[in-house]
């Protein structure tokens, strides 16, 4: 019905079907391997969890003490960091961010992505080569010209200005990302709705958008991870320790408290709290909305 | 219906505007500064400086060269190690057994934590005076006291495992996602033909995995390349800048030394060598070409 609309391939893969529990019976037919995975698995869950572990045992032992397995516990800590350093202030500023990251860079890359998937237009290869260019970028070496941008427009101290910066670069790769979720995608219903007289609006919210649910899911939590984690430009711009966002805070706490290690991990703890629960959660529907296509594009 | 030729350039819009502000803007101002002498704390010497800052890079300064060749290490290291293990836990927990989604969501979890957070933990984790290596030469394991991060011959090691610790997890993530989308019909072809379990590794899995460990490789390479989080707050590029890469040589020249002359003439030289390389390497891996 117009020419602009792209279809997409004929052998376009169909969507994932979800796991489906015990599919497979993994090393049923060789029982005596089993070791070969177990073995391993835990080995690495030791890696992985035994410095989350020394970080809580910091946190929540008084000062002085060395136990492994502290007991009674303490929140002493916790009351200093979020109190008296002010961590209380650097947590709601990060969740402002991120929050704020998380919108825009879902809506305008949906908005994009669209762009992208459905339509063909001039000028296509080009806006596309130059997001992917963008990703050579380093942001240490942005840090310059970035800064005298953010002093002449006032964005110095402000958290605004960190959205917009972080916005900014992260969008080209999460555009890219949800153009591919779009693309796999069928066309034909959202078609179909438009002839039966809706709007291509109408068509998107209607049709498509419920549909592309993991994909939001996936790039939203992206979107917020990166925000909350940004450091190199929140540390720059920001010199007010009340527009500090959680990890500038950590890395004045690694130098002040180079000996208060008790000060320390309860700061890591608030800040590794909210982040490691989002992606717990999430990381379901990373694994599946990344199988679904979107690495190859 | 003549609505259609202006739609796209309509959504595009404001990631086009954000771009040009804060990505375009910056670039074509690196490019310029690179050309001058600018530094901040000298501004009476402040002008046009020609191609001067380029000469002295390269003839003039050991530590680019030096921050390059480390730069080109840790790459290499990092790229290659997770990769390496990130395959392989993808393969374990791609498996079927009890736990699993809890395994899962545990050994990826380090993905999500920062680059700082990442230091604190391993700082708490290393320390000499209550670290893990005290703890273990309770057990008589090791010598207490062991200082691996102040150690010039320790420091790389401790750098490379901390990284792989929170890197590891973004193969395992990406790799597993490929997996789950191999046809099972394939596996089972495989297995009805007598391939050992080694065989439908290296002839089905493997091949399938191709352009995604080509992607994510190259993805990930110019991550750690870019990175600096890491570093600048473990170990500052120290001790006696062994463990300075070059963007944290930029990111030291802007901050601390206020030369952003020099500083964007190393800019230019970090983006052109990362694009070369980027593009050889797509190039030698025939990405999208399935063998």
């Amino acid at each position: 019905m117009t020419e602009t609309l792209i279809r997409p391939p004929v052998d376009t893969p169909p969507p994932p079907r979800p796991p489906t529990k015990r599919r497979r019976r993994a090393v049923a037919e060789e029982p005596g391997k089993r070791w070969l995975i177990h073995l391993p698995l835990v080995v690495y869950l030791l890696f992985t969890l035994i410095p989350f572990y020394w970080m809580l045992v910091f946190a929540v032992r008084p000062t002085g003490s060395t136990q492994l397995v502290p007991w009674p516990i303490t929140f002493e800590h916790f009351d200093t960091v979020w109190n008296d350093i002010g961590f209380g202030i650097f947590f709601y500023n990060s969740v402002v961010m991120g929050l704020g990251v998380l919108v825009f860079v879902t809506v305008l890359s949906v908005m994009g992505g669209y762009a992208l998937a459905r339509f063909k237009f001039r000028g296509q290869k080009v806006f596309l080569l130059a997001m992917l260019c963008t990703q050579f970028i380093p942001g240490a070496m942005m840090l310059i010209p970035l800064f005298v941008i953010f002093k002449s427009a006032g964005l110095l101290n402000s958290i605004t200005g960190l959205i917009i910066a972080e916005v900014a670069f992260q969008l080209p790769l999460s555009l890219i990302l949800m153009s591919g979720f779009i693309r796999n995608i069928s066309v034909e219903l959202e078609e179909a709705a438009m002839v039966d007289g809706c709007s291509r609006l109408r068509a998107f919210f209607a049709v498509t958008l419920p549909q592309l649910k993991p994909a939001l899911v996936a790039v939203g939590s992206f979107a917020f991870i990166g925000a909350w984690n940004q450091f190199l430009f929140a540390l720059m711009f920001a010199s007010r320790q009340d527009k500090f966002t959680l990890p500038v805070g950590l890395s004045y706490a690694l130098g002040e408290f180079n000996t208060d290690f008790g000060a320390l991990a309860a700061g890591g703890v608030v800040a590794a709290v909210p982040v490691v629960l989002v992606f717990a959660v999430v990381q379901r529907f990373l694994v599946q909305g990344l199988s679904a296509g979107a690495v190859k594009g | 219906m003549r609505t259609r030729t202006w739609a796209p350039y309509a959504l595009i819009a404001p990631t086009l505007v954000l771009m040009a502000v804060f990505l375009v803007y910056p670039i074509g101002s690196v490019v310029y500064y690179s050309l001058q002498r600018y530094n901040v704390t000298q501004p009476w010497k402040n002008g046009f400086a020609g191609l001067d800052n380029f000469k002295q890079m390269l003839f003039d300064d050991p530590l680019f060269w030096q921050s390059l060749a480390f730069s080109a290490k840790w790459v290499f290291v990092e790229v290659g190690l997770q990769l390496l293990l990130g395959l392989i836990l993808a393969l374990i927990v791609n498996e079927t057994f009890i736990g699993r989604g809890m395994a899962r969501a545990l050994v990826f979890s380090p993905w999500a934590v920062s680059g700082v957070l990442t230091t604190g933990i391993w700082i708490l984790l290393l320390n000499p005076s209550t670290g893990i290596f005290q703890e273990l030469s309770k057990l008589g394991i090791g010598t207490p006291g062991t200082s691996v991060l102040g150690n010039p011959d320790t420091v790389f090691d401790a750098l490379v495992v901390t990284e792989l610790w929170r890197g590891v997890p973004f193969f395992a993530i990406l790799l597993l996602a490929d997996l789950q989308s191999i046809p099972k019909d394939l596996y089972e072809a495989a297995s009805v033909d007598g391939a050992s379990r080694w065989r439908r590794f290296t002839s089905v899995t493997l091949p399938h995995l191709k352009d995604a460990i080509i992607l994510s490789t190259l993805l990930r390479a110019v991550w750690e390349f870019n990175n600096v989080d890491l570093i600048y707050t473990l170990t500052g590029g120290g001790p006696a800048n062994q463990t300075t890469t070059l963007p944290l040589y930029v990111a030291r020249q802007a901050v601390d030394s206020h030369n952003f002359g020099y500083g964007s003439a190393l800019t230019i030289a970090g983006f052109l060598i990362l694009l070369f390389f980027s593009i050889l390497y797509l190039r030698v891996s025939k990405f999208g070409s399935r063998a």
